[in-house]
């Protein structure tokens, strides 16, 4: 295992994990207002620190990771979802109207800024975790379908598939017996470094106040709310901003590190 | 050599001795932020609040206008009698008045503005003011008769509104653009998006202002707004977006705070017709269920002051009615009960942009929640919130401070939109209407304040406090907002 590998892994479980644990304990209750407790920078009490309301920032950040990782996962599995079985068949029937309408499609989802059309449909919609989700999970769709398309496309030329073909199966049982096993791995990859865009696309939605809405805890709209007190509490802007990064860093190594794991030429070169 | 070093020496001579000079001149012009542009630029047609603090005793003036301390003074009416009824008001007009324009200012513009803000099409944001207006004449070009259909004690205070400025027929038109009054500047340039510069007019009728120019600069953003302060790039920020961060600018010598009084009653606006809350003890329950010191603390960092009823607590005929809707969540949660709702119920909480209005919510919110009141929140542009809440009526509850000044009378409006419908209130505003007596007003204000606060029409939160930075040198700003206003004609730079 190298050590991109290990050190993503260890990042990404620890926000996992801090989400995970958030379901059950937090050391306070992170929509608990204590006024007269604001502002408190980190201290034995308050790990973190308290918020502009007293509320405690280390419980907010356990509850927040939850609200990031959840958005970011829904929308990965829209992605994935409707992605996957687009390249498929795109690849399957390719240089066909299906494929040409699917791929430029894809292209046209592409060609938009994609922070900017999820503000756009959170504005047109409203503001909340679910519009959020929507938004992300649309733009991850092209990337999926690209992938799959780009990678099934090279295996479709191979001999065991020519074997299947011979064998008598259809084009959509060869995409889900022999294609997809064959590309799950590429989609492994992506769907982490996704992941990560997606909880960067989180926090940036909420920054704008167009992602989840309070009470629920949110990295992006802490970061907001702390901007004007930056220059007296600056932990209020610090400790989300790290959390932010630990995460993408962490998902990114990952997603790095498993590429290199998975690929079998490495690890042929390996053994 | 020698020639060479005798020059620079002169040189650098004569450029100290200029910088001198100059800065024994005292500065001339100001830049003064504000957050909120005007949408235009006409007192008389629009209720923006940001048109008042541009124009307001600077471009246009009224026959009587607020002082910094909230009194009225004589503005373009030089005295007026009141007849023994009560209900003609003769006004003396001030002599050799002119507009920005040349043309003189006379009793015939007055008429036409009075007749403009009461005629059927009227825009006027503030038709009430008017509405005791039966006919104006103009008896010579100096004095106007206006009679009133029933005595008003408060006409002299109603004309002193920035909605009551008077304009003049030939640049109505373009007043939107082009504003053309009486006031002691004139406008110049409007860069949209971005500032509005007035220019000193040097036939004002009055004392001649320190300022030579003064421009008006539009920040939004709280951030923004601290950078522009602390990078000297504002010299005043008229009512700073951010009371967090007014503790570093009293501790820097560069700057001064200015902590005063608005007109602005901070409230959690109930929808009256909405079930449940056209359930008296539901609003009390809401009432007793929040905490206005958190709020004030939370929300304001501790600017403001605790109001029990809809009306300012600097105002002699404030009565203190706090107590009426004390925090006591037990006594909310039995309340709820008696109504029926021993779960709480589920409501809306429309929030417009103001951090007192957006921090406030998330604290009032929680309270509620304390109680068992679920109240989602749901953030909303201001013109979201005019077309939703304030026209559309679609609203649970909302909070918004209410800046006019002497506003109790919107209760008895029951097409406003918190829908407060009483009989015994709209009674009391007649009375009170057709009241001169000072001591007999004051006692049906405190009775007016008293039925809304134990009707409990909506959640009185704080009354807003103005908080003005402005560098040190500034002088002359009014520490209170009496009406929205930046009176440039007072400020001056001190040196």
């Amino acid at each position: 295992m190298s050590r991109n590998l290990f050190l993503g892994a260890f990042l990404s479980s620890l926000v996992v994990l801090a989400a995970l644990i958030s379901f059950v304990w937090t050391p306070y209750d992170y929509a608990a207002l204590s006024i007269p407790e604001k502002l408190q920078p980190p201290n034995a009490q308050h790990w973190f620190g308290t918020d502009h309301f007293g509320r405690d920032m280390f419980s907010m950040i356990m509850v927040g990771a939850r609200t990031s990782i959840a958005v970011a996962l829904v929308a990965v599995g829209i992605g994935m979802a409707l992605g996957v079985p687009l390249g498929l068949t795109a690849a399957a029937r390719k240089g066909s109207w299906l494929d040409e309408v699917i791929m430029r499609g894809n292209d046209l989802v592409f060609a938009f800024p994609s922070l900017v059309i999820a503000i756009l449909i959170t504005a047109v919609f409203g503001a909340g975790a679910i519009n959020a989700i929507i938004a992300i999970g649309i733009f991850n769709i092209p990337v999926f379908a690209r992938i799959t398309r780009g990678a099934a496309l090279s295996l479709w030329e191979r001999e065991f598939i020519l074997a299947a073909r011979v064998s008598g199966k259809g084009a959509a049982r060869i995409s889900a017996e022999h294609i997809l096993p064959n590309v799950a791995n590429l989609l492994i990859v992506q769907g982490t470094i996704q992941f990560s865009l997606g909880i960067l696309a989180e926090a940036g939605l909420s920054y704008v106040g167009l992602g989840a809405q309070p009470p629920t805890p949110s990295w992006g709209r802490m970061l907001a709310d702390a901007q004007t007190m930056v220059s007296f509490a600056p932990h209020l802007a610090l400790i989300p901003g790290v959390a932010i990064i630990v995460t993408v860093l962490g998902l990114n190594l990952l997603g790095d590190g498993l590429r290199d794991w998975l690929d079998p030429r490495i690890r042929v070169a390996r053994a | 050599m020698t020639k060479f070093m005798f020059r620079t020496f002169a040189t650098t001579l004569a450029v100290g001795a200029s910088l001198l000079a100059t800065q024994a001149l005292a500065k001339s012009d100001i830049t003064i932020a504000m957050q909120l542009e005007p949408p235009h630029l006409d007192p008389t047609s629009a209720a923006a609040q940001a048109i008042d603090s541009v124009v307001y005793t600077n471009i246009f003036e009224g026959l009587t206008r607020f002082m910094g301390d909230g009194s009225v003074v004589p503005g373009l009416a030089e005295s007026w009698e009141i007849s023994d009824d009560g209900t003609v008001y003769t006004f003396k007009l001030r002599d050799g008045v002119t507009f920005h324009d040349g043309t003189t200012m006379d009793a015939e513009d007055v008429k036409f503005t009075l007749d403009r803000a009461t005629a059927e099409d009227s825009a006027n944001a503030q038709k009430a003011l008017f509405a005791g207006i039966e006919s104006v004449e103009a008896l010579d070009p100096l004095t106007v008769k206006v009679t009133l259909s029933e005595p008003n004690g408060n006409f002299p205070f109603n004309l002193a509104w920035g909605d009551a400025v008077i304009v003049a027929p030939d640049s109505i038109e373009n007043i939107k653009t082009n504003p053309i009054g009486t006031g002691a500047f004139s406008f110049d340039n409007w860069v949209q998006g971005d500032s509005i510069t007035l220019n000193r007019n040097p036939n004002y009728w009055g004392d001649q202002p320190a300022l030579e120019t003064a421009t008006f600069k539009f920040i939004s953003d709280p951030t923004a707004a601290f950078a522009a302060m602390m990078a000297e790039d504002v010299d005043v920020f008229d009512n700073f977006p951010a009371p967090e961060n007014l503790p570093q600018f009293d501790a820097d010598p560069r700057f001064q705070v200015l902590v005063g009084t608005t007109e602005g009653e901070t409230i959690l606006s109930t929808n009256n017709k909405q079930s449940p809350f056209d359930d008296i003890l539901v609003r009390q329950a809401v009432a007793h269920a929040i905490d206005r010191q958190a709020i004030i603390d939370g929300a304001m960092f501790g600017y403001g002051t605790p109001i029990g009823t809809h009306f300012a607590p600097h105002h002699p005929a404030y009565v203190d009615l706090t107590g009426e809707s004390a925090y006591d969540p037990e006594q909310a949660k039995a309340l709820l009960a008696e109504a029926g709702f021993e779960n709480g119920f589920e409501t809306t909480l429309h929030l417009p942009p103001p951090s007192y209005a957006r921090r406030g919510g998330e604290i009032v919110a929680a309270q509620l929640a304390e109680v068992g009141i679920t109240a989602e929140i749901i953030n909303v542009e201001w013109a979201q919130w005019l077309e939703s809440v304030f026209r559309g009526k679609d609203f649970g509850l909302t909070i918004v401070s209410h800046t006019e000044p002497m506003d109790i009378g919107i209760y008895a409006r029951p097409d406003y939109y918190f829908q407060y419908e009483s009989t015994d209130f709209q009674a009391l505003m007649d009375t009170l209407n057709a009241t001169t007596d000072p001591d007999e007003r004051s006692r049906l204000l405190g009775e007016a304040q008293r039925l809304i606060s134990t009707d409990y029409v909506n959640g009185y939160l704080f009354q807003l406090a103005k908080l003005g930075v402005a560098k040190a040198g500034v002088q002359g700003l009014w520490a209170n907002a009496p009406t929205a206003a930046i009176d440039l004609t007072q400020i001056s730079w001190s040196e």
